[in-house]
């Protein structure tokens, strides 16, 4: 265990280095992430004003607190692998990492951990700029900050294990970048990041629960602006607990199979 | 049971399935319904061991199965039929302690991080391997003392050339001291002068860790400098196994004649003339008329200096390829 620590610090330190290299990347990354919400919130805020105030219980501020927060819980668990791991599979960068004697999943880990502490401030400078910008009004409690915090890690822990786990579908695809896209303009939608689920037609709402992606995002979001009642919490909770354990095995399955595919035909 | 060899291979046996398709769109639509998968063969029933501390030579022309071999003994390919046991392990299985005894360096950009100097490379690599400090910093003191490496260290790896870069890349990879080398084509693409420190360096390596090496190469001074022993294959099947010398001897049925004659002559009634500068002249002659040309020569002709010498080792081995060519 402190092995593997020694080695997530050192692969942190790595991967901070490398994308350091790229400090323009990061205003670029600052105007993509921000965008998304203040165009949300731009326009809902302008429905809700339209509809006499507030569309389904979300006013103009409710609005704007509530995609802030679906872009930081959205910061916090997004994952990019999958649009890598192709390259991997294709150009042979992948066979050094199976050869090393450690699981390559650890250094997709510690990358993204890093990207996510270089990105830190240009969050935090956009979430300040929106906050302001358009009005948001938020009430933190104590309840509900600790409440978010498990379910903030549940949501990367299952969002990482399953986006890792779709990008080893390259083993067997050559274009995957078709299916990736596909998967990121669900997780946009279902994962409430474009509209409120509850502004959603019921159907889909109903099947949104049953299914990964608002575990993702949505669940802690509004666990955070709309300290959701106990027993919603812990139906999200255990939905999300249940989605990690699914995600695990996949993960497994599609790994061993993955590996065999891989080590038969040759990298 | 005798001992156990650090190698082992017995009738290893890789097939490829792959999907074939002519040109064209018709070909590509018709493709989506169905495939016609044919099967190549990588690898056909080698069988040898190499012991201990050896550095052997692994020839053979482009798609011989040389890669191939080298990746089922390191474990990235699992064979089609056959067994193969490298330090008393199953390479396939890929296990940690086995992984930490062996390297394989293939190609350019296995181990090094682009955009990073050199020594986060290696920081990050004695993370993975557990390498503990003490050995960490002579391994490293070595290395960059053998490969000249000390200017490099500090330099991302996008600045290096192709033979500094190649020169770190073996240096990542050696830095927890493995005990089994697989080496593929290490020096392609380098000038001279790298490739002859490359080749100093595994010499000396091998020399100083007692560690076993397996390479493969186009080059044959590689291989003439290196391996005392070598093994020759062709489309998968080995068809020679054991020391340079012994190769030339079997497979070569001709010597070369390098004579200096005091006037011109014509040499062409003492065997096929294959060269001719100045005042020297090769010739090529049967192994088993070299003896009476000489004598004929040396009465015949006024020769001011005669020498008989083997064939150069890639004119042997090309003969080999070409032959067997012929019988397939």
């Amino acid at each position: 265990m402190r092995q593997l620590l020694a080695v997530y610090r050192q692969q942190l330190k790595t991967a901070l280095a490398e994308q350091l290299q790229y400090r323009a990347a990061l205003i670029i990354w600052l105007i993509e992430v921000a965008l998304g919400p203040a165009v949300s919130v731009s326009v809902w805020s302008t429905v809700a004003r339209n509809e006499g105030g507030a569309v389904n219980g979300y006013s103009s501020a409710g609005f704007a607190a509530y995609f802030i927060a679906t872009m930081l819980v959205n910061y916090a668990t997004q994952t990019w692998v999958f649009w890598e791991f192709s390259r991997r599979v294709r150009e042979g960068e992948f066979s050094p990492l199976l050869l090393r004697p450690i699981h390559p999943i650890h250094a997709d880990l510690a990358d993204n951990l890093a990207y996510k502490i270089l990105m830190l401030p240009v969050i935090t400078l956009v979430t300040l700029i929106l906050f302001f910008a358009f009005h948001a009004s938020i009430a933190l409690t104590l309840a509900n900050v600790l409440a978010f915090l498990p379910a903030l890690v549940l949501a990367f822990a299952l969002r990482f294990i399953l986006e890792w786990t779709l990008a080893l579908l390259a083993f067997w695809l050559t274009q995957v970048n078709v299916i990736n896209q596909l998967y990121v303009v669900v997780v946009l939608f279902l994962s409430g990041q474009l509209v409120p689920l509850t502004l959603l037609p019921t159907p889909v709402q109903v099947a949104s629960a049953w299914l990964p992606f608002q575990w993702m995002v949505a669940f802690p979001a509004e666990l955070l602006v709309h300290r959701l009642s106990p027993p919603a919490l812990l139906t999200g909770l255990l939905a999300q607990l249940a989605w990690l354990l699914v995600g695990l095995a996949l993960f497994s399955l599609t790994w061993r199979l993955g590996i065999r595919r891989y080590t038969a035909v040759g990298g | 049971m005798t001992i156990s060899a650090t190698i082992s291979v017995e009738h290893l046996r890789k097939v490829y399935r792959v999907y074939e398709r002519e040109a064209g769109l018709r070909a590509a639509l018709r493709g989506l319904i169905q495939r016609h998968a044919q099967e190549v063969i990588g690898v056909d029933d080698l069988t040898f061991r190499i012991e201990s501390g050896e550095i052997v030579g692994f020839l053979g022309p482009n798609g011989a199965g040389k890669t191939t071999t080298l990746k089922m003994l390191a474990g990235l390919l699992y064979p089609s039929a056959g067994t193969l046991q490298v330090l008393g392990y199953l390479p396939w299985r890929r296990e940690r302690s086995f992984l930490r005894q062996i390297a394989l360096v293939m190609g350019q950009r296995q181990q090094l991080i682009w955009d990073i100097p050199v020594i986060d490379s290696f920081e990050l690599n004695r993370a993975i391997y557990r390498i503990p400090s003490a050995q960490y910093r002579q391994t490293l003191d070595e290395l960059t003392d053998l490969l000249e490496l000390a200017s490099l260290l500090q330099k991302p790896v996008r600045n290096l050339s192709l033979g500094e870069r190649m020169k770190c890349e073996i240096a990542a990879c050696l830095l927890h001291r493995p005990r089994v080398l697989f080496l593929d084509e290490p020096t392609i693409g380098l000038d001279v002068v790298m490739q002859r420190r490359i080749r100093d360096f595994v010499r000396e390596y091998n020399r100083r860790t007692g560690a076993t090496v397996l390479l493969t190469s186009h080059y044959m001074a590689d291989v003439e400098a290196l391996c005392q022993r070598i093994i020759l294959i062709h489309h998968g099947k080995m068809l020679f196994d054991g020391e340079l010398t012994r190769l030339i001897e079997r497979f070569s049925p001709y010597k070369t004649i390098a004579v200096r004659l005091q006037e011109p002559a014509s040499l062409d009634p003492y065997g096929e003339v294959i060269g001719q500068s100045e005042d020297r002249i090769t010739l090529r002659v049967p192994k088993s008329a070299v003896a009476p040309v000489t004598a004929r020569l040396l009465t015949e002709q006024a020769v001011i200096d005669l020498s008989v010498e083997d064939p150069p080792i890639e004119a042997v081995i090309e003969h080999i390829f070409t032959q067997q060519e012929e019988v397939v």
